[in-house]
């Protein structure tokens, strides 16, 4: 009963100082409608982002009809933006949910296990983090190739050590608990001492490093794409719709500043968002602040 | 003496991506156009017959005195190809490093002199809108606004048609300078600007939020107080007394930008046509030059780790506390 009453009281304090952060909460706002977006895609588009071409009115700007002007094949940039929503979102979640399945499992085993074990997965760690994050990813993209699926993988690896890293030194900080010790000393298994009383215990500062990480990853997944590693054309994936429009020649400079201008804001808009709710769940989670 | 683990593991995992590749690693290196002979002789050098461990080691041999093999597209080695292109990306970043900086440190001291002021607020939605800025996509934004519609700044690249300066280092303003060609000088810096502000943003707003939480955790510190009792003028409390404590993790964070440049150039490089390093390394990528992505990706790499050496150097000049 007591449990329960004071997990409540937890998440009221949780909530409510999430909520009286104003950017945080816009944030969510904007995200929640990008989250729409991507899944009612189907619905919402007026176009068919690939094969709605209309090679006549290439870079015409934004009109009744298309709202934000068409492309440097005469698509609907709305249309694309839109469906745009579910690749960048869906890729920038996979490489994180990546990142830390694979960094909290390194993190909780260097913490716990300590000794010769956390030396030599930390020194692997810092391994990975003297590449600066764009070599690394071509690191991966030059043994697995070029491709969606490769980007994703590249930028959850290069966010992996920053998880691992931010895991270890919660569970160092736990470790030593009173109801750790009570854990042990009632017999269990490391397996459940960790699952049930280290890793709870240790999920703020995760939740919060994830959440920083998303950003990152819409980010670096969208540049990748933008170098031509990641998403390639047709697929409608921010960064790959600026690149194709600038590849297209000098001409997208004067006749598709459009072409340029949204799918940036739309990068932009969702990764500002993702950071202004990183920064108010830090806050929130932090008790020094309350 | 940690960096020499660090600078093994970073040697062995380009060794381990050349050699993850489906394929003979010698084959490769050379392309697909390579004769029968130069395929076996680069086989006996790569130990490819040998153990794993030994060719490790002949790879760190080659890896120390610079021989990469060469360009499957020029047939140049890659050292000389990449020393070729490095003050072009050198510039660059130290341009772009000197933009972060100036306008950075400044804008972070009067954000947290003046906390919770209009200007305060306005530097940190900035800030925050800096740090989630895709620099690809800034990149092109001004050169629509400067070079297009303004029709003030050249793109793309380093040097307008027709103007040609004297090569001593390879960098278009300290060559104009030294050669007191104006003109060039005029027109290098003119083409720097736009690639040096895209690259330069994110460090810059970095830089900013960190001068501005540093300067206001020093500005509550004790001797502040007393500078300013014993009658010492604010600005230079500000200056002299604040700044100086307050940078010790401003430099740390400066110095941590590098990988963020390093990484950046590769992007601003390919949009504005530099011709540098990172420029290069996109190409190869695409021309499967193997040789040349494994020369970028270890020298950069090895760069990256020595500048975060350099600034712990420095952080122990800066702080006669920190000892090494």
């Amino acid at each position: 009963m007591d449990t329960s009453v004071a997990a409540r009281s937890g998440w009221d304090d949780f909530r409510r100082a999430f909520l009286s952060n104003r950017l945080a909460v816009i944030g969510a706002v904007v995200m929640s409608l990008f989250i729409l977006m991507a899944i009612f895609a189907p619905v919402l588009a007026p176009y068919d982002p690939i094969n709605d071409q209309d090679l006549t009115s290439n870079f015409a700007g934004p009109s009744a009809q298309h709202w934000l002007g068409q492309d440097e094949l005469g698509r609907d940039i709305l249309s694309r933006i839109m469906y745009g929503a579910r690749v960048s979102l869906t890729a920038g979640l996979a490489a994180v949910a990546f990142a830390t399945t694979f960094g909290t499992l390194v993190g909780v085993t260097a913490g716990y296990a300590g000794r010769w074990i956390d030396a030599i997965l930390m020194r692997l760690m810092d391994m990975l983090l003297a590449f600066p994050s764009i070599l690394l990813a071509i690191v991966v993209v030059t043994i697995l190739g070029q491709g969606l699926t490769n980007a994703m993988l590249a930028v959850g690896i290069v966010l992996l050590p920053q998880i691992a890293r931010v895991v270890r030194s919660a569970v160092i900080s736990v470790r030593e608990r009173d109801y750790v010790e009570a854990e042990r000393a009632l017999g269990a298994s490391h397996t459940r001492i960790v699952t049930s009383a280290i890793l709870p215990n240790s999920l703020a500062p995760l939740i919060v490093q994830s959440t920083l990480a998303l950003a990152t990853a819409i980010l670096d997944i969208a540049a990748l794409s933008f170098l031509g590693l990641g998403a390639q054309a047709p697929t409608p994936e921010w960064g790959a719709m600026l690149t194709d429009a600038f590849r297209s020649g000098f001409g997208v400079f004067i006749e598709g500043q459009h072409a340029i201008l949204f799918p940036g804001i739309a990068i932009a808009l969702c990764v500002l968002s993702v950071n202004f709710i990183g920064d108010g769940l830090r806050d929130a989670l932090d008790p020094r602040r309350k | 003496m940690q960096i020499i683990p660090v600078l093994l593991g970073v040697s062995l995992i380009v060794f381990v991506m050349v050699r993850s590749i489906p394929g003979d690693p010698a084959q490769i290196l050379l392309g697909q156009q390579a004769t029968e002979e130069q395929v076996a002789a680069l086989r006996e050098q790569l130990g490819l017959n040998q153990p794993l461990f030994t060719q490790y080691f002949l790879f760190l041999r080659d890896a120390l005195t610079g021989d990469l093999g060469s360009s499957i597209v020029t047939g140049r080695p890659v050292t000389t190809e990449l020393l070729d292109r490095l003050p072009a990306t050198l510039e660059l970043t130290l341009a772009a490093l000197l933009f972060a900086v100036a306008v950075g440190v400044p804008v972070g001291v009067i954000a947290a002199v003046k906390q919770y002021s209009w200007v305060d607020k306005v530097t940190s939605v900035i800030a925050l809108t800096g740090v989630s800025m895709p620099i690809f996509w800034l990149a092109l934004i001004l050169v629509v606004i400067f070079t297009v519609n303004l029709n003030w700044l050249p793109f793309p690249g380093r040097l307008s048609n027709g103007i040609a300066i004297v090569s001593i280092t390879g960098m278009v303003v300290p060559d104009s300078i030294l050669t007191l060609n104006f003109v060039g000088l005029w027109d290098g810096i003119k083409h720097l600007i736009l690639p040096a502000v895209a690259l330069g943003t994110i460090p810059m707003a970095v830089v900013t939020r960190m001068t501005r939480s540093s300067m206001l955790e020093v500005m509550g510190e004790d001797y502040i107080r007393t500078a300013h009792a014993k009658g010492v003028v604010p600005w230079r409390v500000v200056f002299k007394h604040a700044l100086r404590n307050a940078m010790l993790p401003t430099v740390t964070v400066i110095g941590l930008q590098f990988g963020l440049l390093i990484g950046g150039a590769v992007i601003t490089e390919t949009i504005f046509g530099w011709g540098g390093i990172g420029q290069i390394a996109l190409e190869s990528i695409n021309r499967r030059d193997y040789a040349m992505i494994q020369g970028v990706v270890l020298y950069g790499a090895f760069f990256f780790v020595m500048i975060n050496l350099f600034v712990d150097v420095l952080y122990a000049v800066l702080d006669p506390r920190v000892r090494y």
